[in-house]
């Protein structure tokens, strides 16, 4: 097995990752401007929508692992599908958490059925499922190409879901960044959400690249185990 | 299209000679339907509102326990393999088996919605038609998944557990779509709203379907 520890590209990775978050700690905290209505709890927004951002990220990575295992049957693809779905449950849970710290003070109440919770409650499911799946199902191969099946309908399931749970009302703040009567964040806001943007999506491909070392590792041990077994 | 009728008269042939299936699925959906009864107080006016709710969560439990059988038998007694070597298009064996488990579940939608507009005195007969056409297009949804992921969860560990925890999150859109349009006909919102849904529900249908059509054969080979 390659060691890929070594590779310079994961070295400026991972440097890159830290800094940019020490940088983005910053600007959440000390630079961008506390918000008039709600308070410092607006900052939680930093850290909310870019783990949302990052778990949709891993669910289409998720989306073209699996459609890349089933053409080509290279168990590459499988282990990007994998590492990006165990990622992404982890932003979807943290989004699941900060959602209703943000929600209490706010909108006064911790859980609330519009749709665009609704939808990240039903992803986080559907991938919850992904996960256990995996674990279900006896033999490498196998479980590679039912997950890979699994991920592919659970993500053209995401926007038929959106669709259906769309026409609800609403009390999500509407989108605030892509322009909209009343939309517009204060400059300062803006540098700090897009940093944070950045930010997460660094720390998801530093993240992936670990987590598919660490698959690398466990696929190398099974095959010395085997070796030895036999 | 000869070896989808071969094979759904195989089933349809063994189903009638044991009536197990049906009879079990249609037992069990009337006792889920009585006992969401008794989560409401004697005489509750909410019971009608929420009947179209329950009717469907009836349905899909009761359709889920048809399913997951729906290749056990073909699994467990080496049937899967004839099926297999069978010079026939891999997709008839999904065909096959999605009518199947159809027709099962509208045998037990047939019995069971009477009976269920007796229990929760609902008005049916003036819109059987339309209820028919929800009945149809919702049942047909959630068949065209349940099948697909029925021959995932045959060969995973759990079997009967893993099916409803695949197929719930990713049927919600139907289910929603479904006891929407329900609800639009019974308490007559008007042709527009239920016409709406009803949109929605085919164009699910035919998306699901092409996938389910594109990634059956990856599932059952080896």
């Amino acid at each position: 097995m390659d060691n890929k520890s070594s590779s310079p590209w994961v070295r400026i990775l991972v440097v890159a990752t830290l800094i940019t978050m020490l940088v983005d700690l910053y600007l959440i905290f000390e630079f961008a401007p506390t918000e008039r209505a709600m308070g410092h709890v607006q900052r939680i927004f930093y850290f909310h929508v870019p783990s949302a951002w990052v778990a949709f990220l891993a669910f289409f990575i998720v989306f073209i692992g699996s459609v890349g295992y089933l053409w080509k049957r290279d168990r590459k693809y499988d282990m990007i599908a994998h590492s990006a779905a165990e990622i992404g449950v982890l932003f979807a849970t943290l989004v699941m958490i900060t959602g209703p710290i943000w929600g209490r003070p706010v909108w006064n109440t911790w859980w609330e059925w519009s749709p665009r919770l609704t939808l990240f409650l039903v992803l986080w499911f559907i991938y919850i499922a992904y996960m256990m799946l995996r674990s279900f199902v006896e033999g490498e191969e196998r479980s590679a190409r039912f997950a890979a099946v699994f991920g592919i309908v659970g993500f053209v399931d995401v926007p038929i879901v959106h669709l259906s749970i769309r026409l609800w009302r609403d009390i999500h703040p509407s989108p605030v960044i892509a322009g909209g009567d009343g939309s517009g964040l204060h400059p300062d806001m803006k540098i700090t959400f897009f940093f944070s943007l950045f930010t997460f999506t660094l720390l998801f491909f530093w993240l992936l690249v670990q987590r598919l070392r660490l698959e690398k590792s466990t696929v190398a041990t099974s095959e010395l185990k085997k070796q030895i077994a036999y | 299209m000869s070896a989808v009728f071969v094979i759904l008269w195989k089933d349809l042939l063994s189903e009638f000679r044991t009536k197990e299936m049906v009879l079990s699925m249609l037992v069990f959906s009337l006792m889920v339907a009585v006992i969401f009864n008794f989560s409401f107080p004697p005489g509750s006016e909410f019971i009608q509102q929420a009947a179209p709710g329950i009717l469907w969560m009836t349905l899909v439990f009761a359709s889920l326990l048809g399913m997951n059988r729906s290749f056990v038998y073909e699994v467990d007694k080496g049937c899967m393999q004839g099926l297999m070597l069978a010079p026939v298009n891999r997709t008839a064996i999904y065909l096959s088996k999605l009518l199947v488990n159809f027709i099962f579940i509208t045998i037990v939608e047939l019995v069971v919605l009477p009976l269920f507009s007796v229990f929760f005195k609902l008005e049916v007969l003036h819109v059987a038609g339309q209820l028919a056409l929800i009945m149809f297009l919702g049942t047909l949804g959630f068949t065209i998944i349940g099948t697909l992921f029925s021959a995932i969860s045959v060969n995973t560990k759990t079997r009967e557990v893993m099916l409803p925890i695949l197929h719930f999150p990713v049927s919600i859109p139907i289910i929603i779509c479904s006891v929407q349009a329900t609800t639009a006909v019974l308490q007559e919102q008007g042709w527009q709203v239920l016409w709406g849904w009803c949109k929605l529900i085919v164009v699910f249908d035919i998306i699901f379907l092409i996938v389910a059509y594109f990634t059956f054969e990856f599932i059952i080979e080896e």
